[in-house]
């Protein structure tokens, strides 16, 4: 299992535009992807789950991969979140 | 008859078909085999995959990608593995059908995102029950009404249409709809105006009262409905309905023309916005610029200030939308009535009078600091203008500019490209600053004359309140002298003037405003080809005599009579 703790820094945080290409992301992979925030875990690969936790700019999230391919998955979507999605 | 909102604009006079919202009981039932019960949920599924990617590629014709996007939202949530996959997880644990563990799973979510107060997250509620509805349907075998696919024209009836029904609606086989709930603003709503289909929404209990092949009137301005109206009221609905017709038609002959008199004076005709989205309107009609962005709807709606770039993501879309034509943005106009919640302001005796607008901005000149970099930035990319409200004095112009003038001073030290040369306006709206007119001129690029403030602020009319509303009136003599005074003290200083409030639409001022030599109207977008139109039937040198003749007409209601005789229109 491998995860990284990032904060949010792009304006809308994890809502809208940002939430789906995180979804996106996160599911071109074959392992387990999950977010943890405020100690409630979430499926990295459920648009609804990422909608329904409300992460906004400036908070910490963990994301977390298990299985096939964790190490790129944690890697590329801390990423995401660290360049602020592009936006 | 009855009384709805009028959503978007038309006279229809057709036959109903009512959209009946199939009331699918579902029950849970105890199933044997779970494997066959998910094999159905999935080729559900798959059918309902291929429904939404047809949906999505008439959208993208029709409507473009921004609407279009809608269901790629609705392909995400049918492979959402929290819905459809704990649907399954649910089959095969609890041996129940399909159909109820859709229910089961979908419930709670939809709950959840009705409950947020975010609107985008509100909004979500609705794909959900849009997606989960169509899987359902396509499981149980029930027939989806499909408005694209309609083999006579009609006037839909519906308690509420979903981005589905109206995405599939064909324009000429639909004529107009009529929902019982939502609101001007709703999804529906913006829909019809979009695909300029007449619709009333918001109209209560009219199910009771219609029935499929009944013959039903509205007016898509005024949203009254006539349920089986009498012969007479037919012929008139038509009679009217052929009016507006040949009104759009013509007014569609003048996208493209220039904005021109009878005696060739060009003037600019642009259009007021509020958003980067309304960019799709001002294009459609044509407008010649931007005469007003109202940037304090970036401010509204939100938890927090927005951010320099999310502002220049805004100022930039718009800017680079209309490749080159002018773009005034005016700075932050918060205070008075207009309020942000992140933002708390004292309460005032006297709001109107109060703190707010550029008042508000030179006392946090950090706030107005993002906003004016934001709004340099965008400038390198178009033709952006900058326009500061609520401007009583000349001592606030020279403080506002000193600012600008330090945050270009940093951009250029950062590297940032800028257009040097962007102009800087104020906005005309207290009477101070029309009377000393000739002093501020010296010392902007542009005036735009804002008519609602400067009435009330003239005639000490307060519009809201209805003991005192026939009050304010924009013939009043007072106003015109004002107007007159502004764009001639303007144009001795070699500057151009404009106009943004809402009588640089009206059509019974248009002619007095062309003949005191306005250079820029603008106005709702809507209003644009129509105002073109009417400029087109006027002489310049005529209206100057008009224009001098009001302007020494001792009341308003004179005014207005002088101008009822004196100017005949085609219409």
């Amino acid at each position: 299992m491998k995860e990284a703790s990032v904060i949010l820094i792009n304006a809308t945080g994890l809502h809208a535009r940002p939430a789906s290409m995180f979804v996106k992301e996160a599911s071109s992979y074959a392992c387990d992807v999950t977010v943890e925030k405020d100690g409630t875990e979430y499926n990295a690969k459920s648009i609804m789950g990422i909608l329904s936790m409300g992460a906004m700019k400036g908070d910490e999230i963990i994301v977390r991969a298990n299985g096939e391919g964790e190490e790129e998955a944690v890697k590329a979507l801390a990423a995401l979140i660290e360049t602020g999605f592009g936006e | 008859m009855v009384k709805g909102i009028g959503a978007s604009p038309g006279i229809v006079v057709g036959t109903v078909l009512v959209k009946k919202e199939e009331e699918i009981e579902i029950a849970k039932k105890t199933i044997d085999s779970s494997e066959t019960e998910i094999l159905n949920l999935q080729s559900a599924i798959e059918k309902s995959r291929t429904q939404i990617q047809a949906l999505y590629d008439i959208a993208l014709v029709k409507m473009g990608e921004e609407e279009a996007k809608i269901f790629e939202a609705h392909q995400m949530v049918l492979d959402d593995p929290e819905v459809f996959g704990q649907v399954e997880n649910k089959i095969n644990n609890e041996k129940i059908n399909a159909e109820y563990a859709i229910e089961q799973v979908v419930a709670p979510f939809i709950q959840m995102f009705e409950m947020m107060e975010d609107e985008y997250l509100k909004e979500r509620a609705a794909d959900l029950k849009d997606v989960a509805g169509r899987v359902t349907k396509n499981l149980l075998g029930i027939d989806m009404v499909d408005f694209s696919n309609l083999d006579s024209k009609v006037v839909i009836v519906a308690n509420d249409l979903t981005p589905s029904d109206t995405a599939a609606m064909d324009k000429e086989m639909v004529l107009g709809f009529v929902t019982e709930i939502g609101g001007r603003t709703s999804h529906s709503a913006i829909m019809a105006r979009t695909l300029e289909i007449p619709a009333v929404v918001g109209t209560g209990n009219v199910l009771s009262q219609v029935a499929t092949g009944d013959v039903i009137a509205f007016n898509g301005d005024e949203g009254v409905i006539f349920v089986n109206p009498n012969e007479e009221k037919i012929a008139e609905f038509k009679a009217e309905r052929e009016k507006y017709d040949a009104f759009r038609t013509r007014l569609s002959t003048l996208v493209g023309k220039e904005s021109v008199s009878k005696d060739g004076i060009h003037v600019e005709l642009a259009a007021n916005i509020g958003t980067p989205e309304d960019l799709d309107s001002v294009l459609r009609n044509d407008a010649q610029g931007v005469g007003l962005y109202r940037s304090e709807f970036l401010y509204m709606d939100r938890n927090s200030l927005p951010t320099e770039e999310e502002q220049f993501d805004a100022y930039k879309k718009v800017v680079a939308g209309l490749e080159g034509k002018p773009v005034v943005i005016r700075t932050l106009d918060i205070g008075g009535d207009k309020k942000l919640d992140y933002l708390p302001l004292p309460e005032e005796m006297n709001p109107f009078l109060g703190y707010r607008a550029i008042r508000l901005c030179l006392d946090r000149d950090d706030i107005f600091r993002t906003q004016l970099r934001a709004l340099l930035r965008a400038s390198a990319f178009g033709n952006l203008k900058v326009m500061f409200p609520m401007i009583s004095s000349v001592e606030e112009l020279r403080d506002a500019k000193a600012i600008v003038e330090e945050e270009r001073v940093k951009l250029r030290e950062e590297g940032i490209t800028f257009d040097e040369k962007m102009e800087i306006g104020i906005m005309i709206e207290i009477p101070a600053t029309a009377v000393i007119a000739d002093l501020l001129a010296k010392e902007v690029d542009f005036f735009s004359i804002g008519t609602n403030d400067l009435i009330q602020y003239t005639t000490a009319v307060d519009r809201m309140n209805e003991k005192i509303a026939h009050l304010y009136n924009p013939c009043h003599p007072a106003l015109l002298r004002l107007v007159n005074m502004v764009i001639q003290a303007g144009h001795k200083e070699g500057i151009w003037v404009g106009m943004c409030g809402e009588v640089a639409g009206d059509p019974r001022l248009i002619p007095v405003l062309l003949g005191m030599g306005l250079d820029e109207f603008s106005m709702s977008p809507i209003s644009v080809l129509n105002a073109r139109w009417i400029i087109a039937q006027l002489s310049q040198e005529e209206m100057k005599t008009v224009a001098e003749t009001v302007m020494n007409l001792p009341t308003a209601s004179e005014v207005e009579a002088y101008l009822a005789n004196t100017i005949q229109l085609e219409d």
